[in-house]
């Protein structure tokens, strides 16, 4: 039972890999490539000479670019795949694309918006390299601290379920979200490395292509799962729950 | 304890948590590690030496969002 949700999140997912790697050709490149023309261009008047190219802008645009989105959306569909295995016939009656949809949107929000909030998408020749470990360590405290706030927020809307309705409970618990985010937000310390002279409009289409990849992987997962889900779960469902005799 | 009911039911109906566990911890694990390659290997930490995974994934880990460089 698990492992068929789980093969067939894996599959999902890499379907929506396919998708977001065709968007990301089409509006993540051209400012990837921007941006990359700007650091020679600084490289350059700086002095220095040319990084040696260890790996093609052609491979990286291509090959390269395709693994990482594919792999990242199998990986991304099997853990989804897992957590509605955990989620389905506990959060809500929902059905099944009703679960599989709700958990996409809830879990784009705690692992992208709200983490990309504090610590936005960089192009290339944004960011110091020596602060790499640094910014690494605080982008995943950002996402830990925020999908355990959207945990805690949907065990707060159903704790509140039955004494507020289901509208009012939804609402409190995203207002608890809300107020632990802004605090989260104000205690983690802010990175700005963008440097001076780089162009706002790239940096822009930048985020904007990066946020657009990921709702792509999450709006192919998360409507895309619910309906080969839905077979899955059929059978057990018609049967009722295991009943223990023993 | 709702799965010791004896009324027949047709809504959804939840995966016992010793059923999924190992699935969880397996499957979990194996996929956030592929994640970790495409996100983060020979960027923060490296477990293997050089720059060539980092390089080849380049384009889709600054896209997907991760610190790069």
């Amino acid at each position: 039972m698990v492992g068929k949700l789980l093969l067939r999140g894996m599959l999902v997912g890499l379907v929506a890999g396919v998708l977001a790697f065709a968007f990301a050709r089409v509006y993540g490149e051209p400012p990837v490539d921007k941006a990359i023309a700007f650091e020679e261009q600084q490289a350059q008047a700086a002095g220095e000479a040319p990084e040696p190219e260890m790996v093609s802008r052609a491979t990286q645009a291509g090959i390269g670019l395709a693994t990482g989105l594919l792999v990242y959306g199998a990986a991304l569909g099997g853990l989804f795949s897992l957590v509605f295995a955990y989620a389905y016939g506990r959060v809500g009656s929902l059905g099944p694309r009703g679960t599989s949809a709700l958990l996409a949107l809830l879990g784009f929000l705690a692992v992208i918006v709200v983490p990309s909030l504090k610590y936005p998408a960089n192009p290339p020749a944004v960011g110091n390299p020596e602060t790499i470990a640094y910014r690494t360590e605080l982008f995943f405290i950002m996402i830990v601290v925020s999908i355990a706030a959207m945990v805690a927020a949907v065990g707060l809307a159903q704790r509140l379920w039955t004494r507020l309705g289901a509208w009012n409970a939804s609402i409190v618990a995203g207002l608890a979200f809300l107020v632990v985010f802004a605090l989260v937000k104000a205690a983690l310390p802010d990175i700005n490395e963008v440097p001076e002279n780089f162009s706002a409009t790239v940096l822009w289409q930048f985020r904007v292509a990066s946020l657009g990849i990921q709702l792509v992987l999450w709006a192919v997962v998360g409507l895309g799962f619910g309906g080969v889900a839905e077979r899955v779960v059929a059978v057990r469902d018609r049967r009722g729950p295991t009943r223990r005799y023993a | 304890m709702s799965d010791t009911t004896f009324a027949p039911t047709y809504g959804p109906v939840a995966i016992p948590v010793r059923e999924l566990l190992p699935w969880a911890i397996f499957a979990g694990l194996m996929l956030m590690l592929a994640i970790y390659f495409v996100g983060a290997e020979e960027g923060a930490t490296s477990l293997i030496r050089g720059t060539a995974v980092h390089e080849f994934v380049h384009d889709g880990r600054h896209l997907l969002g991760f610190p790069c460089h």
